[in-house]
């Protein structure tokens, strides 16, 4: 198969040493694989998540996004822009509709970013990592490069809100996606699909500033896995795997549990079955420790 | 943030006046996807898809039946609309496909604006520090992020809060999804002067499109 090429968009999440660093350096080994390369956007910036409506308004967050397209456009002309992070996605996706469809906003958006020496005329889409590997290669040409199974584990997959919400992935529903629990299986695993807290919200930035509320989330979804047998949750979103794995312990303090349920990327469990080690997966970036993962990845 | 002028001798702010007190119509001209309030059909699937529901004081319909109402203090100074966790869950089951997560955004934002949003709103000031944090070099920091967060409350709560959740810092720290040397410089883009000039032409541009205090 021929090189598939995209412009990069990391977001700051993926950057090394940040919440999400273990979700990069998992992507890099699953793009290897795959035969993908990701060029980062040059100079990119923030998109503005989906927390920063007090402090910044529209045009502003609108314009951010615009001049990660410019770069992407400029130096990468005609690749899709790919983002890993759900609220990246989001937040770019969204901002390029507005820009796309408001010709007032993106005239106005141009005669800000021309204080960055930039000007929008369009870019190629903004994507998700999954959209790439589901449409452009699909389940069987996942399968292929498969070199261990992961028959033995048991995953809940958790997508959470924004790969779902309000975009999605094309032709899977808002209620019950299974593109998760297909690429489970397309990798050996056992998917558990009767899981029931699959598209449940961990409370996002939420976690931050109403952490009981959100704590009362996250123990909603950590608890369905354990009914469901699971040995571990699996998820497509940063701020998801970041906000599940953490309060665990906090729950636990405040609350008397014993939650103990580790959190993998799909990027992870796909880089093991392609036969990455510990490190290259990203395994050992977690703070409940995917054991039973990291056993099979461990194996000559 | 921008002082509310007054009319003077009723006492009632500019904007407000300008719109002859129809508050819809203010939400219209001058919140995100506003034009989309007098949509709604007050089912209230919304209140029913929302993560947070029981903790609304004013649940998504039942705002967008206070503005139609005039309420305007009333949602305004509510504390309702930062419950929003943007799971858009209420978008995708609007049957009329209101922007909902949009617009509870937007109303929260020119609350804000005209500074009426409730102060010490836990959700609001985390909003406002993500903003200065991410636009400070045009990446987020963190490390400057979490800290500023758990000290906003001053050092004895701050050192309450991060004695509880040190364990996950030194483990985040261990994970290599932690860095502690980001309090001192962290990642940014080069052209941060670039990005400084562009955003506050886009304020900029932002105040004279919508002028709410004249």
């Amino acid at each position: 198969m021929a090189k598939k090429e995209y412009a990069f968009y990391p977001g700051c999440s993926s950057q090394s040493k940040a919440s999400a660093a273990n979700l990069q350096t998992s992507v890099a080994a699953m793009c290897k694989t795959l035969d993908i390369k990701l060029t980062n956007i040059p100079d990119w910036n923030c998109c503005g998540a989906s927390i920063a409506y007090a402090g910044g308004g529209e045009l502003e967050r609108a314009v951010m996004n615009a001049r990660n397209f410019t770069l992407a456009a400029k130096h990468l002309p005609g690749q899709d822009i790919v983002a890993t992070c759900a609220a990246c996605w989001l937040n770019s996706r969204e901002s390029k509709d507005k820009l796309d469809g408001n010709p007032q906003m993106l005239a106005q958006a141009n005669e800000a970013l021309k204080e960055a020496g930039l000007n929008y005329q369009g870019s190629a889409p903004v994507r998700h990592m999954v959209e790439v590997l589901i449409e452009d290669f699909g389940y069987d040409a996942l399968k292929k490069p498969v070199v261990k199974s992961l028959a033995e584990i048991k995953f809940a997959g958790y997508v959470g809100c924004q790969t779902n919400r309000p975009f999605g992935i094309a032709g899977e529903s808002f209620e019950n996606p299974m593109y998760l629990d297909q690429l489970v299986e397309s990798m050996g695993g056992e998917a558990l699909t009767a899981y029931d807290q699959k598209v449940t919200c961990c409370g996002g930035a939420l976690a931050f500033s109403e952490p009981d509320k959100s704590q009362k989330q996250i123990r909603d979804i950590v608890e369905a896995a354990y009914d469901q047998g699971a040995d571990m949750l699996v998820t497509p979103c940063p701020l998801c795997q970041a906000n599940v794995e953490v309060y665990q312990s906090e729950i636990n303090r405040k609350q008397g549990t014993k939650f103990k349920m580790p959190i993998v990327y799909y990027s992870q469990l796909m880089a093991v079955a392609y036969g990455s080690s510990v490190k290259a997966a990203g395994l050992d970036g977690h703070i409940i420790a995917p054991t039973k993962l990291q056993q099979i990845a461990a194996k000559k | 943030m921008q002082a509310l002028r007054t009319t003077g001798h009723q006492g009632i702010p500019a904007v407000a006046a300008r719109y002859r007190n129809n508050f819809l119509k203010e939400v219209e001209a001058h919140v995100e996807d506003g034009e989309w309030v007098k949509m709604c059909m007050q089912c209230g699937v919304c209140a029913g898809s929302c993560p947070f529901g029981p903790h609304w004081e004013h649940p998504p319909q039942e705002i967008f039946m206070m503005i139609r109402a005039g309420k305007r203090d009333e949602v305004l100074k509510s504390d309702a609309m930062w419950m929003c966790t943007s799971c858009y869950n209420c978008v995708v089951r609007c049957p009329r496909k209101l922007p909902i997560t949009q617009i509870m955004h937007g109303i929260a934002s020119y609350a804000q604006e005209l500074g009426l949003a409730p102060k010490n709103q836990p959700t609001r000031d985390f909003s406002i520090q993500f903003w200065n944090n991410c636009t400070k070099t045009g990446r987020v920091n963190e490390m400057k992020l979490t800290v500023g967060l758990y000290f906003k409350d001053g050092l004895v709560s701050g050192i309450k809060q991060v004695m509880n959740m040190l364990p996950v810092a030194i483990g985040l720290i261990k994970a290599g999804r932690l860095n502690p040397f980001e309090l001192i410089s962290g990642h940014s883009p080069k052209d941060q002067k670039g990005i400084a000039a562009m955003l506050k032409k886009a304020r900029a541009i932002e105040a004279q499109r919508a002028p709410a205090t004249h």
